[in-house]
């Protein structure tokens, strides 16, 4: 199983320039285990000196065959490997998950549970851009950025922790609704969070947004112009940081994302300081989209109670036939799905997460396709990378902010 | 420990050659900047403020395999990864140890096909399992303060 395989200078042949061939310019191997590809990114690198003259993203470092592995799995089970996936986005990625089945299966979700969703998925989205913030200043040598950003994840990470037991692949959300209410001290600690959180995000932007050498390292680099995003499917921060003010929680909004008051941060210069710039506010912004969840957030059940497909609370087991008979069933056989398929997108925070869940009417699906934002953001890396400087592709390969589980699955 | 108990104090201090070479190797241990998934944001987690690995000397991530000594495989090692996971491995100099951070190094954890190895000890021998998906930091911790006890038992014949 140990054995590497080499490529020959010929086989490489349609991927690089003339002058590769002749030695002109040199090729060099950047990654799997490198400190700034931000996972397991292999990137093969023409240079003319110190600047890049072609970069070839080699990418399934880290297939996982999570597509697989779920259609060996019944629905609800199946939940379980979608944390895996883009491993900073866990519960975006088990909302767009649930969303796909509700949506196949028609199962209704209560107002608490899409309020909790929505309180979750927006907190998960501020730790993912703060794990974007912190590796992406550490990058760019700025290494107390760092330090800042993971302070404020781990209130997050609590939060998680409360709610769901584990700090990152919690599979909280579940078809139907949540796997059971929030604890009695979520509000505080989420009220907590909001109180100082808007005060931290100044302590980063004092740290960076006017500091010359990271305004020199980003200013500039990388322009990823709207024609070009739009072409090459970029989504995402990329895409409304190229001028175009699309976000799937505007333009298809789920788990009621229409009641909340927010913006969509847009620039268009396309830069990756812009980009920057755009998710310190989208950070402010999923702020105040918790601030209007957690004000209004109703009290009743989190979990349809279609007992087809939403397994009995402990409670009723032990005096309802009933619920023993819907306990057993859904526990060892699952609940089937009619043919068909349904395609469900959200806004994770790196782009648009979709899913392509069908249905073959029995308790396993058919076929899950996963449309991941990494993998169409990673494909304009070549395209913005070209003459720029080694150093540069650094901070290019942060600023489209790929997370290689996302990648390759 | 041994004469200047029975002669007072020399200003010196007697031990053996063993357990001062050890207190050092686990003193500054350096691990490999190398994260493969999920697992290594815990390992970062465990870096930054809240955990702070340096308080055990392992501040210092090298991210070249020639300067570590100490190789924490944090997350799932496909097919595709091992064989690079094996050529890092053989540019470590030696001593150097492995932690297996995670369910699916140590097991293949929820993954049970084609892609994933199951458990990174088929590539490499592993000293220390840290069970969790992803394990806590503090579990991390846990798992290197195993190694150093580990380390700290090694005798000279071990070290050839």
């Amino acid at each position: 199983m140990v054995e590497q395989t080499e490529v020959t200078l010929d086989e490489l042949r349609h991927l690089v320039s003339e002058r590769a061939l002749t030695g002109e310019t040199v090729l060099l191997n950047m990654g799997p285990q490198h400190p700034s590809t931000h996972g397991v990114l292999r990137l093969l690198l023409e240079l003319d000196g110190e600047t890049v003259v072609n970069c070839i993203p080699d990418i399934g470092f880290l297939h996982t065959g999570i597509e697989k592995n779920m259609e060996a799995k019944t629905y609800e089970k199946a939940a379980v490997m979608t944390d895996r996936l883009d491993y900073l986005n866990t519960s975006g990625n088990n909302l767009v998950y649930c969303l796909a089945i509700e949506k196949l299966v028609e199962l209704d979700v209560p107002p608490r549970a899409q309020a909790v969703r929505v309180i979750l998925a927006e907190l998960q989205r501020i730790a993912s851009h703060l794990v974007w913030l912190g590796t992406h200043a550490l990058d760019l040598a700025a290494m107390s950025v760092f330090l800042y950003c993971f302070r404020e994840r781990e209130m997050i990470m609590d939060i998680l922790e409360m709610c769901g037991g584990q700090r990152m692949m919690s599979t909280y959300f579940r078809p139907g609704g949540l796997w059971r209410d929030v604890p009695a001290e979520f509000e505080d600690a989420v009220r907590q969070f909001l109180r100082v959180f808007p005060r931290r995000v100044d302590e980063y932007e004092a740290l960076l947004t006017h500091n010359p050498l990271f305004l020199e390292r980003t200013r500039h680099i990388g322009v990823l112009s709207k024609e070009d995003a739009l072409r090459w499917g970029v989504t995402g921060p990329a895409l409304r940081a190229s001028g175009v003010p699309h976000d799937l929680r505007k333009a298809m909004p789920y788990s009621g994302y229409e009641q909340y008051d927010f913006e969509v941060p847009t620039h268009t210069e396309g830069d990756t300081y812009v980009r920057y710039l755009l998710r310190v506010e989208e950070m402010r912004q999923s702020v105040r989209i918790v601030q209007q969840a957690l004000d209004k957030l109703p009290y009743g059940p989190v979990r349809s109670n279609n007992r087809k497909f939403v397994p009995p609370p402990r409670s009723e087991l032990g005096h309802s036939m009933e619920a023993v008979i819907h306990h057993f069933k859904l526990w060892t056989e699952g609940f089937s799905a009619p043919a068909g398929g349904v395609y469900v997108a959200v806004e994770s925070p790196r782009g648009e997460l979709g899913v392509y869940l069908e249905g073959n009417g029995s308790p396993k699906p058919h076929r899950v396709y996963w449309r991941t934002p990494s993998f169409a953001n990673l494909q304009v890396l070549p395209l913005i990378a070209k003459g720029h400087l080694v150093a540069d592709l650094v901070a290019l390969i942060g600023t489209i902010d790929i997370v290689l589980g996302d990648t390759d699955r | 420990m041994g004469i200047e108990q029975k002669l007072g104090n020399m200003g010196v201090v007697t031990m053996r050659l063993e357990d001062a070479v050890n207190w050092g190797r686990t003193n500054s241990m350096w691990p490999m900047l190398f994260g493969l998934a999920c697992c290594a944001i815990e390992m970062m987690s465990a870096q930054a403020s809240n955990y702070d690995m340096s308080r055990f000397g392992m501040e210092l991530m090298r991210a070249s395999p020639r300067q570590s000594d100490l190789m924490i495989v944090a997350g799932r090692v496909t097919r595709k990864m091992a064989p690079v996971l094996r050529r890092l491995y053989d540019q470590m100099p030696d001593p150097k140890w492995v932690i297996s951070m995670g369910d699916c190094a140590s097991c293949g954890g929820v993954f049970n096909n084609y892609a994933i190895v199951p458990g990174v000890d088929e590539v490499v021998p592993v000293d220390v399992y840290v069970a969790g998906c992803p394990p806590r930091p503090e579990a991390l911790i846990h798992g290197i303060m195993t190694l150093h006890e580990k380390v700290r038992g090694e005798k000279i014949k071990d070290w050839s």
